[in-house]
């Protein structure tokens, strides 16, 4: 299937980006030969195959259920943008 | 000799005997990193003080006779996407270009406690997506042996500081062949564990089910030595494994009798180069003179790993780079400005009576994420998170993801088989040596298959080592790999130090090396 320029704008506002005109049009292009490329897979019968999501057959790891110190708030502000040394602070979302 | 071309094992012997300081030694490698570093571009950050100050501290108590770590005064450098508290770790992306890690890797903590000299952090792609290094949203590193030609990636700088003579040792990180390519490219010894083996902890995510930290050295006694430091099991990072390190340092030494070496005839038809073909062959016939028996085996859903591979690890990628959102650390785009420019947006379509357009318009918290996030990132930082985003999207998912994840199953299942019949895997690293800087920017394709013989172990979480097995006539190095099945690191540093005792391609030293060894120090 082909990618077109509006699924490629759809797919960077969900990615959270924002691209200029030439970027987009440089990003279908690349994008549509890359999935291109990756659906070499399809000629692959794999309908009995178990997905394999991780290299380790490992269960699940359980940590004891106990207090530990973590970081301070101080040093979890240290690199924001913006905060109120109390909490991050972002753009008003509602009402303007 | 200069100190600059000695492996890390005797360099320690000479800290041991009192014949060296680890101030000198630092300093040697300082200077070499003042006349070369502004050509080659390895470190994004050197520490001199901090460094110099640590080894003297260093060989204040090891003259005072009180216990030293296990790296005591050898300096190493670190990729910049270890986080080291305190100081700048940048993933050579600017949007974490002022980021100041609050704890320290569990690696580094390693280093650390071994009393090693961490002397700075080397340049990578943007991220560690790359195999070339050109990624880097600060500066292209060029590869010792030529300088108009890549490193390999994405650990370029960590394999460049050591080829340059920079430090003994050094850390990177392999999702794809990060720590394997750019050895092979180099001409320095590089291993990347089985999944598990080293602990994931402050290390930046790139691809979580594929990531792994490994060493960088010139020979596989040396990268035994510092694998012996980084392995081990962390509770801080669930995927470590809970198994004994074995010690590296001590077996390496002791050659495979009976060894099984596997050829996968896969890794030899069209688009190996000719070089390479041959150079790796001429390895193969080394281990055959020291009694290795070589079988034929077949991987044959390797030729699917550079397409699984670009599925799976942008989608992974495209969720962990989710968390740079402007808010909690890195990057934010000017906040003024953008909120006048979507006002101005606002009003223009109002007054142009498209009021559902203006409806449409992003909020200001969606507008911040997204112009903070296209400021910060490079362009194929984007193009991954692009491609994870539209194959993790509904209605995508299974045909992409899933089915990536099946093909994952098959690879390993062919790995499986094929050390049923063989101790280890040999074969190319790279198709081809070194290319030129520049030469595959404009075609993230081309450059994404690179990674043609070393995504694969990735996908199955095996270990590799890459180490020099020869040279173009243009004496660029040709590199050998080596793959295990899972925990198999004691094999491939035991099969790879038994090549170096046979050969001398590891002591090839790139210009900027030999002729400091002529200059008296």
């Amino acid at each position: 299937m082909t990618l077109t320029r509006q699924d490629v704008e759809k797919v960077s506002l969900l990615a959270r980006l924002r691209l200029s005109p030439e970027e987009l049009e440089r990003m279908t292009e690349q994008m549509g030969q890359i999935v291109a490329y990756v659906e070499s897979l399809s000629e692959l019968d794999t309908d009995n195959v178990e997905p394999m999501a991780h290299a380790l057959d490992v269960a699940n790891v359980f940590a004891a259920d106990e207090l530990r110190p973590s970081l301070d708030r101080g040093a979890a502000l240290a690199n924001a943008p913006h905060h109120d040394r109390e909490f991050y602070l972002v753009p008003a979302v509602l009402g303007e | 000799m200069s100190l600059l071309s000695q492996r890390a094992v005797d360099l320690l012997r000479l800290l041991e005997n009192g014949e060296l300081t680890s101030v000198e030694l630092t300093r040697a490698y300082l200077d070499q990193i003042e006349r070369h570093d502004r050509d080659v571009k390895a470190f994004i950050r050197v520490e001199p003080d901090r460094a110099l100050a640590r080894a003297a501290e260093i060989d204040e108590r090891r003259r005072a006779g009180k216990p030293v770590g296990r790296l005591a005064g050898l300096p190493v450098a670190i990729k910049d996407l270890l986080c080291t508290a305190g100081e700048t770790t940048t993933c050579a992306s600017r949007i974490l270009e002022k980021f100041v890690p609050p704890y320290d890797a569990t690696v580094i903590a390693r280093l650390k406690a071994a009393d090693a000299v961490l002397i700075g952090k080397t340049n990578m792609d943007e991220f560690a997506l790359g195999g070339s290094t050109e990624n880097s949203a600060f500066q292209r590193t060029a590869n010792p042996w030529d300088l108009t030609r890549i490193p390999g990636g994405s650990s370029g700088g960590s394999a460049a500081a050591v080829a340059a003579g920079m430090a003994p040792l050094s850390v990177g990180s392999d999702t794809g062949g990060s720590i394997r390519q750019p050895a092979g490219l180099c001409g320095v010894t590089g291993l990347k564990p089985t999944y598990g083996r080293v602990s994931r902890y402050g290390l930046v995510a790139f691809a979580s089910s594929l990531d792994q930290i490994g060493p960088f050295a010139r020979t596989a006694e040396d990268a035994a030595l510092l694998l012996e430091v980084l392995a081990g099991h962390d509770p801080l990072d669930s995927t470590s494994v809970e198994r004994p390190t074995p010690k590296y340092s001590q077996t390496v030494g002791t050659p495979l009798e009976g060894l099984r070496l596997g050829l996968v005839r896969e890794h030899f038809g069209e688009g190996l180069d000719a070089e390479v073909d041959a150079a790796v062959r001429e390895a193969i016939k080394v281990y055959e003179s020291l009694g290795a028996q070589v079988k034929w085996v077949s991987l044959p859903h390797g030729k699917y790993g550079v397409a699984t591979y670009y599925i799976i690890a942008p989608c992974e990628a495209s969720s962990n780079l989710a968390r740079y959102d402007g808010v909690h650390y890195g990057h934010r785009t000017d906040e003024k400005k953008m909120l006048a420019e979507l006002a101005s947006e606002r009003a223009a379509l109002s007054n142009a009576g498209q009021h559902a357009a203006a409806d449409a318009l992003d909020n200001p918290l969606v507008r911040m994420y997204r112009q903070s996030r296209s400021e910060g990132f490079g362009a194929e930082v984007k193009r991954r998170i692009m491609l994870g985003t539209y194959a993790l999207s509904a209605g995508y998912y299974d045909a992409y993801y899933l089915k990536a994840l099946k093909v994952r199953r098959l690879i390993r299942r062919d790995y499986d088989a094929a050390f049923h019949e063989v101790d280890l895997i040999a074969g190319p690293v790279t198709t081809s040596v070194a290319f030129r800087l520049g030469e595959k920017v404009d075609d993230p394709l081309a450059m994404y298959l690179v990674d043609l013989y070393t995504v694969s172990a990735n996908l199955a979480g095996i270990g590799g080592i890459a180490f020099p097995c020869g040279a173009s006539k243009e004496g660029l190095p040709i590199g050998l790999q080596l793959q295990g099945p899972p925990f198999a690191e004691e094999k491939l540093l035991q099969a790879a130090h038994m090549f170096q005792q046979a050969t001398d391609w590891h002591r090839r030293l790139p210009p900027m090396v030999a002729e400091a060894g002529r200059t008296p120090a």
